[in-house]
C-alpha cells in the first residue's frame, strides 16, 4: 500500500474532531472517503498533509512513517493536496500559482510541468496572466488541481472538489479526476457528494463522527443499505 | 518663495525616503506574520550606531557599512528565532508586545555596548551643498534618494521574479496554502525579519550623516516608519513608499511654514486622519488590519 493510516486521531485545541481513521490507498487506486458535514473529513485531510498534528495513530507513506514530519517534507515525499475551498493565492496570476505548486521541484523541469498542466486544462493557458482570484469557480478548481499536480505527486489528496460548483462543473471535475487516475496518479478523494464520489472510486470508506465505519468497493457501497439511507437519500 | 518650497520638498523627500525604507520593513514582517514589529526602529539605530563605531575602530567605510547591515540582519534573525518563533501560536497582540520588549532591550544594550552620545558619519561629497533652482541639496540627500529607489526596485524584482520572493508573497496571501505547496513558512518568517533588519540598517546608515544617530534614534524613526506603513496601508509595499513620502513632505512643510516644534506631531495627525477616513490605508487591502 502506498498510504496506510491506522488509528489516526486529531484535535482542534481541546475538541476532538477525528477519533479513529483506518484506511489504505494502493498505488494507482482511486479511493474515496465519504461522510456528512462535520464527520471529520477536512480534519483528516489537514492531518494527512501535516498542517494539523495527529494526536494518536500513524500515517505511513511508501513504507516510511510520516506521522510527525513537516508539511513541506510530505510534499517533497510526493503527497500533494487540493485543499477545501481551493485556497488559491488570489492576487497572484494563474501561472504564479502554478509555479508555486512546483516550489519543491527543481527549476529545470518547470517549463515541462507547466506545459503539462496547460495541456490538461487549456482554459488556464488563456488566462495564465490573470489574477487567480478573478477566475470563475470551475476555473479556480482547475488552478487548484493543476497547482497540486505541479509538485508531481505520487499521491494526490482532493478535499471536497465539488464544493461550490454548478452541477455541470461537478461532472466535469469528477471526469478530470477519473482521467488523472487513469493516467497513473494515485488519488485519495474526500467528498460530501457521496453518489458522485462512490461512482468513480475503485474503493471507498465511510467516515462517521470521526471514525471510519464502512469500507468496500465503490459499487458495493453504492448498494449498501446504510449508505443509501444516510448519504444517498434513497 | 518657490525656492523655499522647493527646499522643503527636497528635505521632505529625503526624510520620506528613509521613512519609506523603515515602513517597508514593517510591511514585510506584517505580511509574513501579521505582527507589527515595534523593534523596527532599533534596526535603524543598530545600522547607524554600528557603522559609526566600526569606522571609529579604524575600519574603512566599504567594510564598516556592510558589516553594520549584517549585524542588523543577524539581530533581526535572532529576534525572530529567540523571541517570536518560540511564541508561535500566541496571539498577534502578544507577539507585538514581545517586539516592544525587544526594542527596549536593544536600546539598553546599545547604550551599554556603545554609548549615550550623538554621533555622525561623514557624508559623501564632503557635505558641500549643490545648488538647484535657488534651493540647495546635499550630496548625501541625493544618495539617500537614489539608494532608496535602487532598493525599492531590487525588492520589487525579488518579490516578483525569485522563487523565495514568490514564496514569501504566497505565505502572506494564504499561509495554509503555502504550507500545502511545500513552502517552509517558518523560514519565510525568519527571512522577513532578516530583510526588515537589513532595510532598517541601510536607512540608519543613510540618514546618519544628515540627522545624526544615538541609541534612542530608533524610537522616533520607528514610529514615523510605522506611520508611513499605516498611511499607505499595512502590508502594501507601494503603500509604504507613498506613505513615507507623504509623511516626510508633510513634516518638512510644517517645519518650514509653521514651526519645527510641530514637525513630529504631523505624522501622528496624518495617521489619525487616515485611520478615521480610510482605515485600510491609501493602498491597503480591504481585509487589512483591524486593531
Amino acid at each position: 500500500m502506498l498510504l496506510t493510516v491506522s488509528g489516526l486521531a486529531s484535535h482542534y485545541g481541546r475538541i476532538q474532531a477525528l477519533y479513529q481513521a483506518d484506511f489504505a490507498v494502493g498505488a494507482g487506486e482511486l479511493v474515496a472517503l465519504v461522510g456528512a458535514n462535520g464527520a471529520g473529513k477536512t480534519t483528516l485531510m489537514r492531518t494527512l498533509s501535516g498542517v494539523m498534528p495527529a494526536s494518536a495513530g500513524t500515517i505511513q507513506f511508501d513504507g516510511a512513517e510520516i506521522t510527525r514530519t513537516t508539511p513541506a517534507r510530505r510534499v517533497r515525499l510526493g503527497i500533494s493536496q487540493v485543499p477545501e475551498g481551493r485556497k488559491l493565492f488570489g492576487p497572484m496570476t494563474v501561472e504564479e500559482n502554478l509555479r508555486l505548486g512546483a516550489h519543491t521541484r527543481p527549476a529545470a523541469e518547470l517549463r515541462e510541468t507547466l506545459a503539462e498542466q496547460y495541456e490538461l486544462f487549456p482554459a488556464l493557458a488563456e488566462r495564465r496572466h490573470q489574477p487567480a482570484g478573478t477566475l470563475s469557480g470551475g476555473q479556480q478548481q482547475m488552478v487548484a488541481i493543476a497547482r497540486a499536480l505541479m509538485a508531481r505527486p505520487r499521491l494526490l489528496l482532493l478535499d471536497e472538489p465539488s464544493m461550490g460548483l454548478a452541477p455541470n462543473l461537478v461532472d466535469e471535475t469528477f471526469e478530470t479526476i477519473r482521467r488523472l487516475c487513469a493516467a497513473g496518479t494515485t488519488i485519495f478523494l474526500v467528498e460530501q457528494n457521496a453518489f458522485k464520489a462512490l461512482a468513480i472510486a475503485d474503493r471507498a470508506y465511510v467516515l462517521e463522527t470521526g471514525r471510519t465505519v464502512l469500507d468496500g468497493t465503490g459499487s458495493e457501497l453504492l448498494a449498501h443499505e446504510r449508505v443509501k439511507q444516510a448519504y444517498l437519500g434513497l | 518663495m518657490t525656492a523655499a518650497l522647493l527646499q522643503y520638498l527636497i528635505s521632505g523627500v529625503t526624510i520620506g525616503a528613509i521613512y519609506a525604507l523603515v515602513g517597508l520593513g514593517f510591511s514585510i514582517i506584517y505580511n509574513a506574520s501579521k505582527v507589527i514589529n515595534f523593534a523596527q526602529g532599533e534596526f535603524v539605530m543598530i545600522g547607524g550606531m554600528a557603522a559609526v563605531f566600526l569606522v571609529a575602530d579604524g575600519l574603512p567605510m566599504v567594510a564598516a557599512l556592510p558589516l553594520a547591515v549584517l549585524l542588523a540582519v543577524l539581530v533581526g534573525i535572532g529576534l525572530e528565532r529567540v523571541a517570536i518563533a518560540p511564541a508561535r501560536g500566541a496571539s498577534v497582540v502578544t507577539l507585538i508586545i514581545i517586539t516592544i520588549g525587544a526594542s527596549i532591550l536593544l536600546r539598553g544594550t546599545a547604550q551599554l555596548v556603545w554609548d549615550r552620545n550623538f554621533h555622525t558619519l561623514p557624508g559623501i561629497g564632503g557635505g558641500m551643498p549643490i545648488e538647484v533652482l535657488g534651493a540647495t541639496i546635499l550630496p548625501q540627500a541625493v544618495l539617500v534618494i537614489c539608494a532608496t529607489m535602487a532598493i525599492v526596485a531590487a525588492l520589487f524584482w525579488f518579490f516578483k521574479a525569485t522563487r523565495t520572493g514568490q514564496a514569501m508573497l504566497a505565505t502572506s496571501y494564504d499561509p495554509t496554502a503555502a504550507l500545502l505547496v511545500g513552502i517552509d513558512t517558518r523560514r519565510v518568517l525568519t527571512l522577513a525579519f532578516a530583510l526588515a533588519g537589513g532595510l532598517g540598517a541601510i536607512a540608519g546608515i543613510l540618514i546618519t550623516p544628515i540627522g545624526m544617530t544615538y541609541a534612542g534614534v530608533g524610537v522616533m524613526l520607528g514610529l514615523k516608519g510605522f506611520s508611513a506603513a499605516m498611511v499607505g496601508g499595512l502590508g502594501s509595499p507601494m503603500g509604504a513608499i507613498a506613505g513615507g513620502l507623504v509623511v516626510g513632505i508633510a513634516e518638512a512643510l510644517t517645519a518650514g511654514y509653521l514651526s519645527s516644534a510641530y514637525k513630529d506631531a504631523v505624522a501622528f495627525v496624518i495617521i489619525l486622519l487616515v485611520l478615521v477616513t480610510r482605515p485600510s490605508g491609501l493602498f491597503g487591502r480591504r481585509d487589512g488590519i483591524s486593531l
